[in-house]
């Protein structure tokens, strides 16, 4: 802003630090992106693609062939999302309080094997977990039976009441290392000092937590909550992997992405339908859009961040 | 350090991709979903075509089959598909065809081995272009364990009566697991469930053409009926039936655990190689004693050309030989289960193979009932006739819910049923 | 004498949660890698036992290793993961450095456009890249996929990166303003250690679906000179659906070489979130 008063000297290293990633992304990945979120104002016409306004939208929320299938997808998403803010994030965050004590032993070693999962392929974990939930090879009910609760087995993955649950949980597994890493990287950086001050206030272990490290990691819990709300809302692998894209049973997994990705690139006999499938990514990116717009401009805001 | 070596990689590797394209053969490749049949391509049909035709190479490249439509369309659309594609029947390569994606095959010489009704899957709706070589049909049935039937006693049922005695008898026998079947893949409880037993129900092509013309509704009583007799199946399958895949069946019928299979005969090489007990195979028994039967026998697979094939000369020359007497031999004994759709007729070496295509004699010949034209609107028939398959053997919904829920679904887009 | 014992019980709870965890997160992996050594039957009937004399079996692996070249798979693997890397980590880096320390018009704006990104799963745009890639003559080479994972990975790292870069310290970056560096310098030399922890994070972060992609190899760069080890081993997947030993054979084989890229890149991951700590 002095910049107006001044001499306006036009700076030139802004530009050298943007272009090479604004060209690169804007290229490879606006463009042919918003190219085919366009294409839901078209529908196909004997092969051509004719523009037809909001009609699609019209169709995914008045048509209840559709909109069924929406508001259940959407809901699931939710419930998939509550559960890894409710799971994912407390539990990597008191494992990265945990890891980044003082004088742990082993700590390299813990921290390296908890993300382990987070490097496994979705075909990987998806196969692996099927296999351990099988009723039929029976790693889980033997496991059951071994502490005599075999009672409790149920096939998780092909109940309507339990698969979305399971598969959150599995989920939560896979990724759990993430949001630990990033709450550690914040822990270990917040400087001796400060810690020392606390413990002259008589604020040690679980209090200092508390009162000093949370309130300084805030932004960073900010971060992996919109990063998790992102992730959740555009997932598709995991549960297209251990599902198939019909998300079964009876569409009880079925989340935004996998309907998308259904409809958009079709399954079985049902042939892809690129107008709808881009409506439906159109609205997910609406909605993705609206929570993203609603941490940056009103809550990481009000985050108040240190400078170290 | 370690990047440099990396964009030095990087340069050979694509450097000797560059080169390795201009090979002085011609080489054309396949698009395929049946990635288990790779190494039957690499070993035996691959080299038995080459073996005749010098100057051409041909290269097998499957991808997974949940990917195969999405992949293939992308590669079109893109113009990267490779020169023959292996062609699903019916909508999903009409549709290919219509955008101009795959040639007109109609005079390929090759095209007169075949019948109209062989041609009819990869035919336009009035039958007057072809566009795919039919390469072969499955047809469905009963796989069962020889060795258990023996042990318990058990004769081949005829009827249904004697099909559900038969299991009962497994059931409380205890040994094995009267059937296995799962139902968290939901195609595999409509394909080798509904369609497998219902076909006698709904007296196969009058059936499925009365649907077609609208004469017939999903809710009449033959196609109720069907859901009724596959409403009694949950209760002989493996526990956990609910969670269990397909090749949790197959794997659970193959290590001898099941008794009873529900089949396509696809399963037919698969299960030679895997289980180490005696197979038989049964057809889907009649309803009542004495009735015509009728079997499943669906036109499955075909190849045709990609119409921006760079070597459309060399492709037709391939797709030929796949029309020809030749290749029906090969492929239908080196793929058991798979069955020529060509005139000439092949001889099978492998049993159960035979045992299959032997009920061509007895039986009514249909395809499957929601193939043709019936899949192409929204909700999609084929697809919810799976969930409404895999609801009815869980017993959470009840046989005429389910064709209700069929019926109001197909009637929202397909004109002869709505009236 | 309280205050030790009550750390003591502390230890012990932390190693009790930790270890407990570590279980939980190796379990399945551990699963398959016994099971790919062991005979068919031997799967089915103790899946939970190591392969002993009678069981043990290395069938599957011997059918993998035949239809497919594995190291050429795992170095196609390698170049795209490291070089996407590379790049996504160096742009992303200049880009959040834009973003966190100037003011300019339009700053939020931006940093709201490279944020899309993150909210559109960029496979929709599948068939546009590859008609660009068919333009561009791209098709079947690396460079196709470095620039897709390149595109693809970058917002994620500016969303980060800028974040962190907020939180280096003003004084620091005048302080080597008085001394005449160029702003060049003051990111390279002054930032960029700063921040290694972060971007050790980022770089974990984009790894993995980069390594573990099957879409874009199986679009774009389907030649067998390209093929990575992902795309490889998910043929095998299909190809032994109901082939047990050869589908944990290949599962395993999907599994050791990231676990070993892994191992190595963690040592950096941890000395740059240490090196981070101590400043």
């Amino acid at each position: 802003m002095q910049d107006v008063k001044a001499k306006p000297r036009f700076k030139w290293h802004i530009v050298v630090f943007l272009a090479p990633a604004v060209l690169i992304y804007t290229a490879i990945m606006i463009i042919p992106i918003f190219n085919t979120l366009g294409m839901s104002f078209f529908t196909d016409v004997d092969n051509r693609q004719v523009f037809v306004g909001w009609q699609n939208f019209n169709t995914l929320f008045g048509d209840e062939r559709w909109a069924d299938h929406f508001w259940n997808a959407l809901k699931n998403n939710s419930w998939f999302f509550m559960i890894h803010m409710l799971v994912q994030n407390p539990v990597g965050i008191l494992l990265a309080a945990i890891l980044s004590s003082p004088k742990l032993r082993f700590a390299a070693a813990y921290r390296t094997v908890i993300i382990i999962p987070a490097i496994l392929s979705f075909v990987i974990v998806g196969f692996a977990w099927k296999l351990i939930l099988s009723p039929l090879w029976g790693i889980a009910p033997w496991l059951l039976d071994s502490v005599g609760l075999k009672s409790l087995f149920a096939p998780w993955l092909g109940l309507e009441e339990y698969a979305l649950t399971t598969l959150s949980l599995i989920s939560v597994w896979q990724f759990i290392g993430i949001p630990m890493l990033l709450i550690y990287a914040a822990l270990l950086s917040i400087p001796e000092e400060v810690l020392e001050a606390g413990e002259c206030d008589g604020l040690t272990g679980f209090s200092a937590f508390w009162k000093i490290k949370l309130p300084l990691i805030l932004p960073s819990i900010g971060i992996i909550s919109i990063l998790t709300f992102v992730g959740n809302f555009n997932a598709f692998d995991l549960i297209y992997a251990a599902q198939g894209a019909l998300a079964g049973p009876h569409y009880a997994t079925d989340i935004l992405g996998t309907f998308m990705y259904r409809t958009f690139f079709g399954n079985q006999l049902q042939l892809g339908d690129i107008n709808m499938g881009a409506t439906i990514a159109s609205a997910m990116f609406a909605i993705i859009l609206v929570g993203v717009c609603l941490y940056l401009f009103a809550i990481q805001r009000r985050l108040r961040r240190y400078q170290f | 350090m370690k990047l440099k070596l990396g964009m030095a990689l990087m340069a050979t590797t694509i450097l000797g991709s560059a080169l390795a394209a201009t090979a002085e053969d011609v080489t054309i490749t396949i698009e395929s979903w049946r990635s288990e049949d790779l190494s039957i391509w690499q070993d035996k049909i691959i080299p038995a075509f080459e073996a005749s035709h010098p100057g051409i190479k041909v290269k097998f490249t499957p991808t997974a089959p949940g990917e195969y439509n999405a992949a293939l369309n992308s590669k079109l659309e893109g113009g990267v598909a490779g020169d023959m594609i292996t062609c699903r029947p019916f909508d999903q390569s009409l549709l290919i065809f219509e955008k101009g994606q795959l040639a007109d095959l109609t005079d390929l010489d090759a095209m007169a081995n075949f019948a109209a009704v062989a041609k009819s899957a990869w035919s336009t709706d009035d039958g007057s272009k072809t566009f795919c070589v039919p390469m072969a049909s499955v047809i469905h049935g009963f796989i069962y364990n020889k060795d258990a039937f023996k042990e318990l006693g058990l004769e081949v049922p005829q009827t249904e009566d004697e099909f559900f005695a038969v299991l009962d008898k497994i059931k409380a026998d205890g040994n094995y697991i009267p059937m296995a079947m799962g139902t968290h893949d939901e195609w595999e409880s409509n394909t080798m469930g509904y369609y497998n037993i219902g076909s006698n129900y709904w007296k196969g092509e009058e059936g499925r053409l009365a649907i077609i013309n609208g004469t017939q509704k999903l809710t009449d009583k033959p196609w109720v009926d069907a859901f009724k007799s596959l409403a009694k199946w949950g209760a002989y399958l493996g526990d956990g039936y609910e969670a269990q895949t397909y090749p949790d069946s197959q794997n659970l019928f193959t290590l001898g655990r099941a008794a009873i299979y529900p089949a396509g005969s696809w399963e037919i090489s698969g299960f030679n190689t895997q289980a180490d007990f005696e197979m038989g195979a049964f057809k889907p028994p009649v309803p009542v004693a004495g009735n015509d039967c009728y079997i499943s026998d669906h036109t499955d697979i075909g190849m045709g050309m990609n119409a921006a094939s760079k070597h459309p000369e060399e492709t037709k020359v391939f797709l030929n030989w796949v029309g020809s007497p030749e290749f029906a031999s090969l492929y239908s004994n080196a793929l058991p289960g798979f069955f020529s759709l060509s005139n000439e007729p092949v001889t099978l070496e492998d049993p159960l193979a035979q045992e299959f295509v032997s009920w061509r004699k007895d039986c009514h010949s249909t395809i499957r009932p929601t193939y043709q034209i019936l899949s192409r609107g929204t909700p999609n028939l084929e697809t919810e006739m799976g969930n409404a398959s895999a609801n009815v053997i869980k017993g959470t919904e009840t046989p005429e819910a389910a064709a209700e829920r069929l019926q109001k679904g197909l009637a929202s887009w397909y004109a002869p049923q709505q009236n | 004498m309280n205050k030790a014992r009550r750390n003591i019980w502390h230890s012990v709870a932390a190693h009790g949660i930790l270890l407990t965890y570590t279980l939980l997160a190796l379990f399945p992996v551990f699963v398959i890698l016994i099971n790919s050594f062991k005979t068919r039957k031997a799967i089915f009937r103790h899946p939970l036992q190591l392969p002993g004399p009678d069981t043990f079996s290395t069938i599957g692996y011997e059918t993998v290793l035949k239809q497919g070249d594995f190291f050429l798979y795992f170095q196609n693997s390698l170049i795209v993961t490291v070089v996407s890397l590379f790049f996504v980590l160096l742009f992303g880096a200049m880009a959040a450095f834009a973003l966190a320390e100037y003011r300019f018009k339009g700053n939020a704006l931006l940093g709201l456009f490279l944020a899309l990104g993150i909210m559109i799963p960029i496979r929709i745009g599948t068939v546009a890249i590859l008609k660009m890639m068919v333009a561009s003559g791209l098709v079947n080479t690396l460079t196709a996929l470095i620039l897709v994972y390149t595109a693809q990975g970058l917002p994620l790292a500016v969303f980060i990166l800028t974040e962190f870069m907020k939180q280096v310290s003003e004084d620091l970056k005048n302080a080597g303003r008085i001394d005449g560096l160029s702003e060049y310098a003051i990111f390279f030399r002054l930032v960029l250690p700063l921040v290694r922890p972060a971007m050790a994070t980022v770089a974990v972060f984009n790894m993995i679906p980069i390594w573990n992609d099957l879409w874009f190899p199986l679009i774009l760069a389907p030649s067998e000179a390209t093929k990575t080890l992902t795309l490889g081993s998910q043929v095998f997947i299909g190809q032994f659906v109901t082939n047990w030993n050869a589908v944990l054979a290949a599962l395993s084989m999907a599994i050791i070489p990231v676990l070993v890229l892994y191992v190595i890149f963690s040592r950096q991951l941890i000395r740059g979130i240490t090196s981070g700590a101590v400043k």
